[in-house]
This record gives structure tokens, C-alpha cells and sequence, in this order.
């Protein structure tokens, strides 16, 4: 019994110690950013670049905004990721409304072109998409980063998959009541799949936030940079002042962090969306 | 005037008819049951009265008004689903004022008008107080026992005061004990209200002991109406005759045997007195189906057939003894107290020849 | 107007706003796609001149398409396997009841609040040739041509590290306790039970996490554009690096066919999803 205990004591510490060096490598890359974002370029360079900060200058984060002008690439990511967001879930709840609740010719057939979207990532259509945004006049412009993000087929199917969680008598109760398609879909359907909302929005937020080949492919003005594509100079940036670059990649995951850390169910819950069933 | 009449009401769904040429008038205040195993086109009706689903042929009308193509909201029904669908996001207050939001409401002074939301609270209490919901109004749905969900869909069902309120399977949610408890309290409701109730139910105890009248259904067609215990009595038809009452009826094949002064009918070898038939026009050796109910059946030395017993349930209060009759399987109910029976035996049956029913076996129609 | 028709009519409307975007920037570009790789353009896209369905031959099998593809494939091979591995060790590790696991649990599912450019910036600090702190592992050194792209895919793979490890555990979690006491009751062995029991009742989530990965992969272009710039010699120009650098008048019905080509890959490893959430499904009825 106490060769038992003991074992598993020793089993358990084993099992920390594990974690602990998987935790090690997973953040190691981080610390070593946070150590070169902190510390003076030269003095950590002449110092044989050791893994701690050298010199550390705590101002750097202040420095990143008014050296790298990291306050307006935040807004601009900021406007273009608010407006992503709304939109699609203003145009993806519609959508899935109208395939969950509604009967029309060629229903399914326009489901599965809506579907087929899927298939074209903007990769694919980058060359004439960028076409058409300079053709409008929109390189450098919010409706040029915006637009062609408005409408999502992820996203409808997620929504569709929630409302069809609604039981349809709870439709035929709110017409008994007097109420029409567009009251039902704002009272009760949105409420009801709130959870499953909150998970799009989320996932919405986060890959509006981290896009980079499309607003490095319609911006050509460093006004217009999102954050993400600040990002790229800092390799190329002099060694004096890269510790301003790593700095802004740091704050530039910030929000993204604090989505991980407090709506932590909705973001794991939508990414894990058909990966698991059930 | 709340009186629902369907006037050759049909149903089709592509090429399936869920409802077929029904005819059917439901009186000012009546308690209507229709009734009639699953897929027999009864919620269907029920659907097409609410206006949750448009009629294929025929006409419908509330009151006086044709309502075919009235919407749901203006009909002046309320319905109570099976499952109650009650809005699992808002309070049980807010579940029982949402008919009385949108809707456009006659207070007296001949003009429909949207109720203020003093009048919307003033009559959320009144509904809730009548059904003892009062303490629970600031509860969701989730937090409530089957029994308080199924009184809040009626609560929401009340409190616009519709013309008619119409039920599909309200009970099938709840548990033995509760159904018949709420069994009582509806036609108390029923009776206080006195407006039309549709009900529709598959459950044959809930049609007996509630309705004013039953309509039984089958395949999409009416098989018969009437008060409860005149459709037990006389069913019509075969399927009426098999589908009300439990144990279901006894029913074997026999003949209508003519000789001078006596009629009767006979099945292996022996005979069954039926009365009146003499006075049927039924010609000798005319094939007919025999059906007696498993407690029209008596053991009596004298009896005028013979049937072996195959087994014995014991149900407490009764036994039911489960014989054969000529090779056909038949049922007897009989008291616990009666002389005792054990397979093996053979009984002398009789059965009072005014509750013997005969039917046509390829119309299936009531014969006598 | 009938009730089904105004059903119908409030459906189509409610599509609307969708099926304009879808249509605007997803099947018209995808129609100019074909248009322009039947056509060349001079050097100022000021004319062009139709150069047929010999064109897609020409480049779909000529050295700068075949390079690109190589390259991305490449770049699958090195992110996906490891990807899962990894994936697969977080996942087991943090699968356990112990005290404090939720921090373990966090810190693993961390790098989900990085991009693709955060995680090259961090990558920049760790591998770059001039400042890296591992700039002297030859492994993965970004100036040797034939290491280059192993660095590039390491940034991928610790990038997404977090979404990887999410999915697998998931996928842990839905496994029934029971199947496990079952297992353990049958005298299996921890190593034992892993393999035969919960990795097979896991490989559907990992089929899944395969088919995103590659999608991932296939994409692939921050990586090089912010830690090589597709350099050096080109040993890290991935299929979407080569399309990006094709938009000059004189290089698009080039890019555009490339574009295809992509698209055509990236079709039949969608189909494959399909087909696998399909069969799962089936699994689940």
C-alpha cells in the first residue's frame, strides 16, 4: 500500500514534470520575443545575446506607438475587424434563417452554391479581386480591406446548424402570436442559439483580425497598413530598432489573448466546431 | 359564435393526403376529441384550424368567418403543443403575455387595438392566477416541472380569450399519475371557459373521459362521430370497433345461419344469439365478422360456445383469460373474484345477444 | 399573394446580401480567372492578345508552377506530421485530472492568439540569420536554400500548435471513461490502451485536423514573405508567394492559371473532407 502511494507520487511528479517542459517549449519563443522586445539592441547583441533582457527599457510598448505609429495600424484593424464582424453575422444570420425556416425553390441548390465558397479561398482569387478594388478606386481604403469579407459560408452553416436546434413548434407558436418571420429570427431564434452566435462572432473576430495576404495585397500606403501587416518590416527593420518590431507583435496578439482568456468557451467551442460530433 | 366546421376539408402534401374530404362540425363550447392513431391525418385538421398549415381543398370556417386564407393571428384560436414550445429564453410572465404583444385586441368599443402593457400584466395575472402560476412568473421554463410547463402553455393559451383553443396531445408529456390528475382539471377549465376545446389525442382514455364528442380518424378519413359511449356502444366500422377499448374487441370470422324461427350466427360449430337479427336483411350464409367485448363475454354452463384457456392475467382488481375459439384468439375480462379458472380449462361463454356487433369483413362496416 | 409565395420571396431577400458578396468576390473573380489566363497582356496592361487553353498546359506543367508546387508540398510534408505529433503529446499530457491542469490547459492552447505575422516576428527573434537566437542550428537555417523552408514551417507549426491541441483534446474528451475502464479491465496497458482504443476512436478528429492543416499549408504566405521574403533562391516561394508576385500585367494570365491550379488542389483535398465528415456522420447514426 505504501510502495502504492509512493508510486503514484513518483508517477504524478513525472506527469508535472512533462507538462512542464512541453509548457517550456511551447512558450519559449514568446520569452525569447519578450526578452528582445525589452532589452537595448546593441547592448543585448554585444552581450552575446544571452536568453534574459539586457539593458531592459520598459518604455518600448509606449515607443511601439509613437515610433512605429502602431496607433492607427490598431485602428485600422480595429475598424476593418468591427466592420467584418457585424456584417457577417448580419449577413450569415439572415442566410441561415432563410435555409433553416423558410421553404423557396431551389432551396438546396442555393445552399450548396452558397457552400461552395468554401472551395475559394482568397488566395485563389487574389489576382482579380485586387482587379476589382483598383477598378473602385478602393486600394487603400476601408471599403477595399472590408467588402469582400461581408458574407461568410462558415459562418452560415455554424448558424443554420444552431437554429435547426430550435424546435419548429416554437415557430408556429410565435406566428399564433402574431409574429412574422423577421420578429421571430430578432426574439426568439437569435436568443436562443446566443451560445452558438457568440462562438461565430468570436471565431469572426479572430481571423479578421489576423488576415494578412489580402490587406498586403490592396495596400500600398503605410496609413492603410493593419496591424498585421505593420508586422512585416520589423525583419527587414535595422538591428538599433527592431526591439520597437517585436514589441508591436507582441501588443498586436494582445486582443486576440484576452478573447483566448475570457471567452475562452465560445472560441474553443467554435473552433472544434466539426471536428468533434456532438 | 365559436363553432369550427370543416366542409370537405382536404390535405395533401405532394402526393401524400394526411387529410381526406373531412366533414366535421364542432358546436359553440363543445369539448371535440379527435382521435385516431398517429399518422391519421388528426393533427393535420388541428394545424389547418390554427392556420399552420393552408387547406388543400374545401372550406373551413370559424364562427361565421371562412377562414382558408385568414392568418394564424387572425383566426382567434390558441394552441397548445405537445411539446408546449414555451420560449426557453424568457420568464413563464413573459411565455404567457407574448399572444398579447402583437396582436390586435377587441376591448368593447368595436375597434381592435394593441393593449397597453397594464392591461397586457393585468391580464398575465389573472391567467397565471387561475392556474396557480403566480409564484412561478419570474421563472424560465427550464426551471419548472413538466406539469408547471404544460399549465403555463394553457395559461398562454387563456389569456387572450380565444374563440377556441385547440390542443394537440397536451398530456402525452406528463406521467401516469399527473395525466389524470390534469385530465380533471381541463374539463374543469373546459367548463369554466365555456368555449370550444379541439383536442386532439392517440390516447382512447383521455377521448373518453373528456369529449363532449369524439371523432375518430383513420387514414385521413373520418370513421365516425359521436358522444363517447355511443361510439363504444355502436361502433361503425371495424377499425372503430378495434381502436376504442381495452382490451380491444373480440373479433372472429362466422355465418349468418337462416332456418325457420331462429336467426343466428355461427362459428366452428357453434352458434351466437344476436338480437334483432332476424330483422336484418341478411341472407343466409352471408359472411360477417363477430365482435363482442372481452367483458360482454360471460362463463355460464349454458353457455352456447366453448373455449379453451390458453392463459391467465391477473390485474389486481380483474383477470382477463385469454382463450381459443375455434382457432382464433380471444379475450374474457372478468372480476378477480370469479370462480377461478386454469389453462387448460374449457369454458361455456355466452354473450347478452344485445351487445353482439356484426360487420362486413370486406367493407368493415357496422352490419346490425 | 399567396403565403408560400411571400415565404418565398422574404428567403430570396434574405439571401440577398450574401449571394451578392459570394457572387462579387467569389464567382466572378473566379470566372476572370479563366478569362485571364486565356489571354497575355503586354507589359503596361494596356492590350492583350488571346493566347488559348495551351496556355494552362504551359504553365500547369512549366518549371515555375511545378517549383511552386514542390515547394508547397514540401511545406505540407514538414508542417502536418509534426503538427499532429505535437498536437497529440499536448493533448494526452493535458488530458489528465490534476491539480492546476487549466493553466497547463492555457498555456498550450496559447499560441491561438497568434497570427501568422506575430508567430514570423517571433520566428524573426529565434531563426533569423542575422539575429536569431538559433541562427546557428544549421537544421533550419533560413540562408542555406536546402533548410530554409524547415524554419518557415517550424513558425507554422508552433503557430498553430494552440488550435491543434484544442481540436485533439476535444477529441480526447468526447471519448467515453467507460471505453477506457473497459479497456483497463481487459488488462491493457496504458501504452496499449492509447494505440488500440483512443487513438481509433480519435482519428476521425484527426483526419479532420489533417485536412485543415493542409488547407493551412496550402496558403501558405506570410510565413516567407515576413522570414524569407521567398528567398533564399527562391527555396521558399510557395505556390500562394508565387500568385502574390504575379499581378503585373505581364506576369497575370500566369498567376491566374496558377490561381487555378491551386484551386484545383485545394478542391480535391476539400472533397476529401467532405467525404471523411460525411462518413462520420454515418458513424454517429
Amino acid at each position: 500500500m505504501a510502495t502504492d502511494l509512493h508510486q503514484a507520487r513518483w508517477k504524478k511528479g513525472a506527469w508535472y514534470a512533462g507538462l512542464g517542459a512541453l509548457a517550456l517549449l511551447v512558450l519559449f519563443p514568446v520569452y525569447m520575443t519578450i526578452v528582445r522586445a525589452l532589452s537595448q539592441p546593441r547592448a543585448y547583441v554585444q552581450a552575446g545575446q544571452p536568453p534574459w533582457p539586457v539593458h531592459p527599457e520598459w518604455d518600448v510598448f509606449t515607443r511601439a506607438f509613437t515610433d512605429g505609429d502602431l496607433g492607427r495600424k490598431f485602428l485600422v484593424s480595429a475598424v476593418v475587424t468591427v466592420c467584418i464582424v457585424g456584417g457577417q453575422l448580419i449577413t450569415a444570420t439572415l442566410a441561415a434563417y432563410a435555409f433553416t425556416f423558410l421553404q423557396f425553390p431551389f432551396r438546396r441548390l442555393l445552399f450548396f452554391v452558397f457552400m461552395a465558397t468554401l472551395m475559394l479561398p482568397i488566395e485563389v482569387t487574389l489576382i482579380p479581386n485586387v482587379q476589382t478594388i483598383r477598378s473602385l478606386g478602393w486600394l487603400n481604403s476601408y471599403p477595399g480591406l472590408i467588402t469582400p469579407f461581408l458574407a461568410t459560408a462558415f459562418g452560415t452553416f455554424l448558424l443554420r446548424q444552431g437554429f435547426r436546434g430550435i424546435p419548429r413548434d416554437l415557430l408556429d407558436a410565435s406566428q399564433l402570436d402574431g409574429f412574422g418571420h423577421l420578429a421571430f429570427l430578432r426574439r426568439v431564434a437569435i436568443p436562443v442559439t446566443r451560445p452558438v452566435v457568440a462562438s461565430f462572432g468570436v471565431i469572426a473576430f479572430l481571423t479578421a483580425w489576423n488576415q494578412y495576404t489580402w490587406p498586403r495585397a490592396v495596400v500600398t500606403e503605410g496609413r492603410w497598413e493593419t496591424i498585421q501587416i505593420g508586422l512585416r518590416t520589423v525583419a527587414t527593420q535595422t538591428i538599433d530598432r527592431n526591439n520597437v518590431g517585436f514589441a508591436a507583435a507582441l501588443l498586436a496578439a494582445l486582443p486576440i489573448l484576452l478573447l483566448l482568456i475570457f471567452l475562452q468557451r465560445q472560441l474553443v467551442r467554435g473552433l472544434t466546431t466539426g471536428a468533434v460530433k456532438g | 359564435m365559436s363553432e369550427v366546421a370543416f366542409d370537405g376539408v382536404t390535405k395533401r402534401f405532394g402526393d401524400v393526403t394526411a387529410v381526406d374530404q373531412l366533414t366535421l362540425s364542432i358546436r359553440d363550447g363543445e369539448f371535440m376529441v379527435l382521435l385516431g392513431p398517429s399518422g391519421c391525418g388528426k393533427t393535420t385538421a388541428l394545424r389547418m384550424v390554427a392556420g399552420l398549415e393552408t387547406v388543400t381543398e374545401g372550406t373551413l370556417r370559424i364562427g361565421d368567418r371562412v377562414v382558408n386564407d385568414v392568418e394564424a393571428k387572425d383566426r382567434d384560436v390558441a394552441m397548445v403543443f405537445q411539446s408546449y414550445a414555451l420560449y426557453p429564453h424568457v420568464t413563464v410572465a413573459k411565455n404567457i403575455e407574448s399572444p398579447l404583444v402583437a396582436r390586435r385586441f377587441d376591448t368593447g368599443d368595436g375597434s381592435p387595438r394593441k393593449l397597453t402593457s397594464a392591461e397586457r400584466a393585468e391580464r398575465v395575472t389573472e391567467a397565471a392566477a387561475a392556474l396557480g402560476l403566480t409564484d412561478l412568473l419570474g421563472r424560465k421554463p427550464a426551471a419548472l416541472s413538466g406539469g408547471q410547463r404544460q399549465r403555463v402553455a394553457l395559461a398562454r393559451a387563456m389569456v387572450a380569450r380565444p374563440a377556441a383553443f385547440l390542443m394537440d396531445e397536451p398530456l402525452s408529456n406528463l406521467d401516469a399519475k399527473l395525466r389524470a390528475q390534469t385530465r380533471i382539471e381541463l374539463v374543469e377549465l373546459h367548463e369554466r371557459l365555456a368555449t370550444t376545446f379541439v383536442y386532439v389525442t392517440h390516447d382512447q382514455v383521455e377521448a373518453m373521459t373528456m369529449a363532449d364528442r369524439i371523432a375518430v380518424l383513420s387514414d385521413g378519413r373520418l370513421q365516425q362521430v359521436g358522444p363517447p359511449q355511443a361510439v363504444y356502444d355502436r361502433p361503425h366500422n371495424l377499425f372503430v370497433a378495434r381502436f376504442i377499448g381495452s382490451p380491444p374487441m373480440n373479433t372472429v370470422p362466422g355465418t349468418v345461419v337462416r332456418s325457420e324461427g331462429a336467426t343466428s350466427v355461427r362459428l366452428g360449430g357453434q352458434s351466437i344469439e344476436v338480437e334483432g337479427l332476424a330483422a336484418e336483411p341478411l341472407a343466409d350464409g352471408t359472411e360477417v365478422i363477430i365482435g363482442v367485448r372481452p367483458e360482454d363475454l360471460v362463463v355460464d354452463a349454458a353457455g352456447q360456445v366453448e373455449a379453451e384457456v390458453r392463459a391467465v392475467e391477473w390485474l389486481g382488481h380483474e383477470r382477463l383469460v385469454v382463450c381459443d375459439l375455434a382457432g382464433h384468439q380471444i379475450t374474457i375480462r372478468q372480476a378477480a373474484g370469479d370462480d377461478p379458472v386454469a389453462t387448460g380449462d374449457v369454458l361455456p361463454l355466452t354473450a347478452d345477444p344485445a351487445k353482439v356487433h356484426l360487420f362486413d369483413p370486406d367493407t368493415t362496416e357496422r352490419l346490425n | 399573394m399567396t403565403r408560400r409565395a411571400r415565404e418565398a420571396l422574404l428567403g430570396y431577400a434574405l439571401l440577398v446580401p450574401s449571394a451578392i458578396v459570394f457572387a462579387w468576390f467569389f464567382f466572378y473573380p473566379l470566372y476572370r480567372l479563366f478569362v485571364m489566363g486565356l489571354h497575355q497582356q503586354n507589359r503596361t496592361g494596356t492590350a492583350e492578345r488571346w493566347v488559348g487553353w495551351s496556355h494552362f498546359g504551359d504553365v500547369l506543367g512549366g518549371e515555375q508552377f511545378r517549383e511552386g508546387v514542390r515547394i508547397t508540398g514540401t511545406y505540407v510534408l514538414y508542417t502536418v506530421p509534426l503538427g499532429l505529433v505535437l498536437g497529440v503529446l499536448l493533448a494526452v499530457a493535458a488530458n489528465r485530472r490534476l491539480k492546476g491542469i487549466k493553466v497547463f490547459q492555457m498555456i498550450f492552447s496559447s499560441t491561438i492568439a497568434s497570427s501568422v505575422a506575430v508567430a514570423s516576428v517571433i520566428f524573426v527573434v529565434l531563426l533569423n540569420p542575422q539575429i536569431g537566437y538559433f541562427a546557428s542550428v544549421k537544421m533550419f537555417s533560413l540562408s542555406d536554400p536546402d533548410t530554409a523552408l524547415r524554419g518557415v514551417a517550424l513558425s507554422s507549426v508552433w503557430q498553430n500548435l494552440g488550435l491543434t491541441f484544442v481540436i485533439v483534446l476535444a477529441g480526447l474528451q468526447a471519448v467515453p471513461d467507460e471505453v477506457d475502464e473497459a479497456a483497463t479491465l481487459d488488462g491493457y496497458g496504458p501504452v496499449r490502451r492509447f494505440f488500440r482504443v483512443t487513438l481509433p476512436l480519435i482519428s476521425p478528429t484527426l483526419m479532420f485536423l489533417a485536412v485543415v492543416l493542409v488547407i493551412f499549408a496550402l496558403q501558405a504566405f506570410a510565413q516567407a514573405d515576413i522570414l524569407t521574403q521567398g528567398g533564399p533562391l527562391g527555396s521558399t516561394e510557395t505556390l500562394v508567394w508565387k500568385i502574390f508576385n504575379s499581378q503585373q500585367p505581364v506576369d497575370q494570365g500566369t498567376g491566374a492559371v496558377m490561381a487555378i491550379g491551386l484551386f484545383g488542389i485545394t478542391l480535391v483535398v476539400s472533397l476529401a473532407q467532405f467525404l471523411i465528415l460525411d462518413r462520420r456522420v454515418h458513424y454517429g447514426n
